[in-house]
C-alpha cells in the first residue's frame, strides 16, 4: 500500500511533478543495453589485477617484481614506488573528508599493509590468466605486526599502533603519546548536568554495532587509456566522475585537463563509490604499458578492500521528567574508521539527537583507526549507528514513563524553529507530520498475533546541495537534450526531465537526458548526500527559465516588440498585454527552427552551488514474529513514513524508502563482517555475508509526507538516505552477543516483547535488567531475539 | 594453453567461440560474444545477476563452464523482447519502477520469465522464493514482486 499525505500549500497546477512516467533510461536497463562499469572494452586492452596483503598489519620491507615482469604477456607493473607521497590535506568527498596522504596509501600500501586485502602491487597483462600468474611471481617481504580490529581495544593505551605518529586532534592539551584515536569531536548545547538533575527518570545504556558493507551489486570497475602525450580517458562506475578526476590527477601528479572521465551506468553505490581504489592504478598501468587497461574487482575484493561503514561502541544517557519532557541527553560514540582516519563519527554525533528538541544535549565522538579496510560513506553515514542507540533509550524511557512511544516522541519532537544540537535552527520540517501519520496509520493499531511484536523509530538526515551544472539544449523541432553531470543511480534522469518538462510545458518524453563526461560539461560534485534531485532540480529549473527567456527574446525580435511584451504560457511564446492576439503564438519548435536566424542556438546553462538543502525526517513501524522454537525472526509488516518535501516521481521516492528500509533490515538481521583471530575476513561473499533476499521481506508500505522545502522551486528535499536510519541495524549485535548461549531464552524474551507498548513493559524491563541487558532495540524489544544466519536458504530451482 | 572451440545457440542464433578451459559461460557471453547484458555480481552463484536459461533451465552462468554450453541453447536478456515489443515482464518492470540502478534487472527478468514459463499464476510467496536467488540492493523487492505478479496477470489474460 502506497499513499501520500499532501500539504495544502505548494505550487498549484503541477502537470508533470507527482506523476509516474517511465524513466528515460528504463528500456536500456530492461533489455541489457545499459553499459555498466565492466561493460566497456577497447581494442588491445590489457587486464589489470591487484596483489593484496594477506596480513592485517605488516611492515612491507621489500617488493620484488622482477620475476613477474619477465613473464611473457606482462606489460606493466606498479607498486608504491609509482605513486609520489602526498602531504596531509583534507578535501571534501561527498559526505566524508579525504586526506590525500592517506588516500595514496590506501590505493597502494606504502610503509605498511594496514588490513587484509590492502593493495600492494598491480599488474597489467594480455590475459586474465597471465595477470593472475604474474601476481604469484611478485615477491613481498612482510614483517608481520600485531593487529587490532575492535574499536574499544584499539583505544587502549597498549594497543598495536597503526600510525606511529598519530596524535589525537581536538583534545586540549594535545596528548604527548600517539594512539589509534585520530580525533575527538563534540556537539553540545545547554548544560547536561543540570538537565539530568531535573530528570525524574534517567536511563543510560551501552551499545555496539559491527561494520557492514554497502553491498552494491556491481563491483568496482574501470577502463583506462593513456596516450603517449599523456591524454587520458577513464570509464568508471562512480558516484562522481569529477571527484574521480580530481583524485587521480592529484595522486598521479597530472594536470586535471589531461584526464577525461566518463561515468558509466552505475550498479549501486550507497556512498561506497565516492572514493577511488582501482582508478589511479589503472591509469598508472596504462601510462606504463601504453595500452588500455581494464580492471574489475572480484566480489571478494569488494568486501576485503572497499567500503564498509564503521562499527561502533556507544553509551547513551537520556533523562526525562514525569510529564514526558526530555531534560538532558548525552552520547559517547566511538566509531571505527578502518585503517585510516575519517569515520563518520562527526555526522553520527550531529545526527544522534537531531529528531528531538533538547535544551541540554552533548554528543562526543572519537574517530578510531583499526586494521580493517578504510570505511567509506554508506547511506546517511554515521547516522543509523548513533540514532539507533538513541532511539533504543528513547523507547525505554517511554516505557518507564508509561507513555505511548509515538506520543513520547511527539512531546519532544524537533519542529520548525528548534535549535539542533549541531548548531542550526530547523526551518519547516516534517517530523511531527511523520509521527502523526504513523499514529493514525492502520498499521499502528492493527492487532498482533502470538510471538509478534511491533516497534517504531524515527530518523533524520541533513541532505546537502553543492556544485551542479546542467545544460538544456533546444533542438530544431522543439525537443530538448538535458545534459547533467551527476551519475543517475536510481531514477535521477527521470526526475530532472520531469522538472524540465514542468517548466517548459513540453511532454517529458521530448526531453532526452545524458550524463556527460568531465570534459563536456562544467563541474559537478558527486551524487551523494541525497543532493542530486534537489540540486540538479534547482539547476534544471534555472536552465529552463533561461531557455524560456531566450525564446521570448527571439520572438520579440521576430515580432519587433520589446522583450517584456512577450510571454510564455503552456509551452507557447505569445505576444502579451496590448499586443495580445496580434501575432500567431510560436511553439518552442518554431523558436528552435528559427534559432539560427534570431541569434544562434537556444541553450540554457546553469552552473550553481545549490544552497538550501533541507533535512528529511521519517518514522518507521515494524512488526516482527519470533519462532519460539528456533528464535528466527521474520518481518511480517513494515511501513515507512517520510517527508519528501515534494515527491517529483513518487515511484522512485517510494523505491528509496523501501530500499533504505531493506538495507537497514539487513544490517539488523543478517549482515556483519566476521573476522578470524588472524585478522582475516571470513565472509567475503554473498553466501556468508547475507543481504536480504526477496523471501526475507514483506511488502514495504510507504507514506510520502510532503512538507515543502521553501528553498527549492518545487519544494524538493533529498530522500535517499533517511530511510536507512530508523531500521537500526546494531541491535542485532546486542541480541546476539548477549543471548547466544540460550536460544530459547531469546525467544522467550522476544515473545514477551510482543505488544510491548500495550502491557507488561515494566516487567520485561525488569527482566531485561536482571539479565544484564544493556540495550534495547528501537523497533521493539521483540528484536532482542534476532538470531543471525537466518534459517532461510536460497530457493531451490528446477 | 590451447583454446577450445565451442558452438551453441544464443537467443536462437548459432554462435561459435574460442575459450579457455576455465572460462565460465558468463565470461564467454560477455568477453567473447560481447553480450554484456548478463552481469557478474559475485562470480560464486550467490547473486543471480548472471541468470540465463540453458536448454530452458535457469542457471547462474558464472557457475557453468563455457565449454559445457557446447551444443546447447542459451537464452539471455538480449533475447527477451518479442521483435520490436518488450516482453510483458520488461514493460511491467518499467511501469512499476521496479528497478533503480538496474544492474540486477537482467537477472531478475530472466529468472522471472523462467518462473512464469512454469507457473503462470504464482502467489506472492512463490514469487519471493523463486526470486530469492537474485539479489537486489536498491528496491527492497516490493516493486519487483508487484511487477512480476502484474505481468503474470496480464499474460494470463492475453
Amino acid at each position: 500500500m502506497q499513499e501520500r499525505v499532501r500539504d495544502a500549500g505548494g505550487p498549484a497546477g503541477l502537470k508533470v511533478i507527482g506523476t509516474r512516467p517511465v524513466r528515460p533510461d528504463g528500456v536500456d536497463k530492461v533489455t541489457g543495453r545499459a553499459k555498466f562499469g565492466a561493460d566497456y572494452n577497447l581494442p588491445g586492452q590489457l587486464v589489470g589485477r591487484v596483489l593484496r596483503s594477506p596480513h592485517p598489519h605488516a611492515r612491507i620491507k621489500r617488493v620484488d617484481t622482477s620475476k613477474a615482469a619477465g613473464l611473457p604477456g606482462v606489460k606493466a607493473i606498479v607498486t608504491r614506488d609509482d605513486f609520489a607521497d602526498q602531504a596531509s590535506e583534507f578535501v571534501p568527498a561527498g559526505e566524508m573528508l579525504i586526506n590525500y596522504r592517506d588516500l595514496v596509501r590506501n590505493v597502494m600500501a606504502r610503509e605498511k599493509a594496514l588490513y587484509e586485502g590492502h593493495a600492494v602491487a598491480a599488474v597489467a597483462a594480455t590475459s586474465a590468466s597471465i595477470a593472475k600468474e604474474a601476481l604469484k611471481l611478485i615477491e613481498v617481504e612482510y614483517e608481520v605486526l600485531p593487529h587490532v580490529l575492535d574499536v574499544d581495544e584499539a583505544m587502549q593505551p597498549n594497543a598495536p599502533l597503526l600510525h606511529e605518529d598519530m596524535i589525537t586532534a581536538g583534545v586540549e592539551p594535545a596528548p604527548k603519546r600517539p594512539s589509534n584515536i585520530a580525533k575527538r569531536v563534540e556537539f553540545a548545547l545547554g548544560d547536561v548536568e543540570k538537565g539530568f538533575a531535573e530528570a525524574d527518570v534517567v536511563i543510560e545504556r551501552e551499545f555496539r554495532t559491527k561494520p557492514v558493507h554497502q553491498g552494491y551489486l556491481e563491483p568496482h570497475a574501470c577502463l583506462a587509456t593513456v596516450a603517449e602525450d599523456g591524454q587520458s580517458d577513464l570509464w568508471v562506475t562512480t558516484q562522481g566522475h569529477w571527484i574521480v578526476r580530481a583524485h587521480c590527477a592529484r595522486l598521479l601528479g597530472w594536470d586535471i585537463s589531461r584526464i577525461r572521465v566518463t561515468a558509466t551506468e552505475i550498479g549501486g553505490g550507497f556512498g561506497g563509490k565516492t572514493v577511488v581504489y582501482l582508478e589511479p592504478v589503472a591509469l598508472a598501468l596504462s601510462a606504463k604499458a601504453k595500452r588500455p587497461v581494464k580492471m574489475v574487482m572480484s566480489r571478494e575484493e569488494v568486501f576485503r578492500a572497499s567500503g564498509p561503514t564503521s562499527g561502533a561502541s556507544m553509551r547513551v544517557k537520556i533523562g526525562a521528567r514525569k510529564d514526558g519532557r526530555i531534560t538532558a541527553a548525552e552520547a559517547l560514540l566511538n566509531y571505527q574508521a578502518g585503517a585510516f582516519q575519517g569515520s563518520p563519527v562527526g555526522p553520527g554525533a550531529m545526527c544522534a539527537f537531531a529528531p528531538y528538541d533538547l535544551a541540554n544535549v552533548k554528543a562526543v565522538g572519537f574517530d578510531v583507526v583499526t586494521n580493517r579496510p578504510k570505511v567509506a560513506a554508506y547511506r546517511a553515514p554515521g547516522a543509523p549507528i548513533s540514532e539507533y542507540a538513541v532511539e533504543c533509550v528513547v523507547d525505554e524511557l517511554a516505557d518507564a514513563l508509561r507513555l505511548d512511544p509515538i506520543d513520547f516522541r511527539l512531546k519532544n519532537a524537533a519542529r520548525e524553529g528548534t535549535k539542533a544540537a549541531y548548531g542550526p535552527k530547523f526551518g519547516p520540517i516534517g517530523l511531527v507530520e511523520s509521527l502523526e501519520a504513523a499514529k493514525t496509520h492502520p498499521h499502528w493499531s492493527a492487532p498482533l498475533g502470538p510471538n509478534q511484536g511491533r516497534g517504531v523509530a524515527s530518523g533524520f538526515w541533513f541532505n546537502i546541495g553543492g556544485e551542479t551544472t546542467v545544460q538544456l539544449q533546444l533542438n530544431e523541432d522543439g525537443t530538448f537534450n538535458l545534459v547533467a553531470g551527476t551519475p543517475d543511480i536510481g531514477g535521477l534522469r527521470a526526475s530532472l526531465c520531469m522538472m524540465a518538462a514542468e517548466e517548459l510545458g513540453v511532454d517529458v518524453s521530448h526531453i532526452r537526458p545524458l550524463i556527460a563526461d568531465t570534459a563536456s560539461l562544467g563541474y559537478n560534485f558527486l551524487t551523494g548526500g541525497s543532493r542530486s534531485t534537489f540540486a540538479g532540480g534547482m539547476a534544471v529549473v534555472e536552465a529552463a527559465r533561461q531557455v524560456i527567456g531566450q525564446a521570448c527574446a527571439r520572438a520579440a525580435k521576430l515580432w519587433e516588440l520589446p522583450a517584456e511584451a512577450v510571454t510564455f504560457e503552456d509551452g507557447m511564446v505569445k505576444p502579451a498585454g496590448g499586443n495580445a492576439g496580434k501575432h500567431q503564438p510560436l511553439s518552442l519548435g518554431d523558436i528552435g527552427r528559427l534559432a539560427g536566424k534570431t541569434g544562434g542556438p537556444v541553450v540554457g546553462n546553469a552552473s550553481i552551488t545549490a544552497h538550501g538543502a533541507a533535512p528529511s525526517f521519517g518514522t518507521h513501524i515494524a512488526d516482527v514474529e519470533v519462532d519460539p522454537e528456533t528464535g528466527r525472526v521474520g518481518i511480517i509488516r513494515y511501513t515507512v513514513i517520510q517527508d519528501a518535501g515534494r515527491a517529483v516521481h513518487p515511484g522512485y521516492v517510494e523505491g528509496q524508502y523501501q530500499g533504505g528500509a531493506a538495507q537497514g533490515i539487513g544490517w539488523a538481521l543478517n549482515e556483519e563482517y566476521v573476522y578470524g583471530e588472524d585478522g582475516r575476513l571470513q565472509n567475503p561473499g554473498f553466501l556468508d555475508y547475507r543481504i536480504p533476499v526477496a523471501s526475507d521481506l514483506p511488502m514495504i508500505d510507504t507514506v510520502i509526507v510532503e512538507v515543502p522545502n521553501p528553498r527549492h522551486p518545487y519544494g524538493v528535499r533529498g530522500v535517499g538516505e533517511t530511510p536507512i536510519v530508523p531500521p537500526h541495524g546494531g541491535h542485532r549485535q546486542c541480541a546476539r552477543e548477549r543471548h547466544r548461549p540460550s536460544l530459547h531464552r531469546v525467544a522467550d524474551v522476544a515473545a514477551q516483547g510482543a505488544c510491548r507498548h500495550r502491557k507488561g513493559a515494566s516487567q520485561r524491563r525488569q527482566e531485561a535488567e536482571n539479565q544484564g541487558l544493556s540495550a534495547k532495540c528501537a523497533l521493539g524489544e521483540c528484536w532482542w531475539g534476532l538470531w543471525p544466519d537466518s534459517a532461510l536458504g536460497l530457493t531451490t530451482r528446477s | 594453453m590451447a583454446k577450445h572451440h565451442i558452438a551453441f545457440t544464443v537467443n536462437g542464433d548459432p554462435v561459435e567461440a574460442l575459450c579457455e578451459t576455465q572460462q565460465t559461460l558468463l565470461d564467454v557471453l560477455r568477453d567473447e560474444l560481447e553480450l554484456t547484458g548478463t552481469k557478474e555480481g559475485c562470480g560464486t552463484g550467490d547473486c543471480g545477476a548472471c541468470s540465463v536459461l540453458v536448454d530452458g533451465r535457469l542457471v547462474c552462468s558464472c557457475l557453468m563452464l563455457g565449454i559445457e554450453a557446447s551444443g546447447k541453447s542459451v537464452e539471455t536478456i538480449e533475447g527477451m523482447g518479442r521483435g520490436e515489443e518488450l516482453h510483458p515482464l520488461q514493460r511491467k518492470f518499467l511501469e512499476h519502477a521496479a528497478l533503480q540502478c538496474g544492474i540486477c534487472t537482467p537477472g531478475f527478468l530472466v529468472a522471472a520469465k523462467s518462473l512464469l514459463d512454469r507457473n503462470p499464476d504464482p502467489t506472492e510467496t512463490e514469487v519471493r522464493y523463486w526470486l530469492a536467488g537474485n539479489l537486489c540492493r536498491c528496491t527492497g523487492y516490493d516493486k519487483i514482486v508487484r511487477a512480476v505478479m502484474d505481468a503474470a496477470a496480464e499474460m494470463r489474460r492475453a
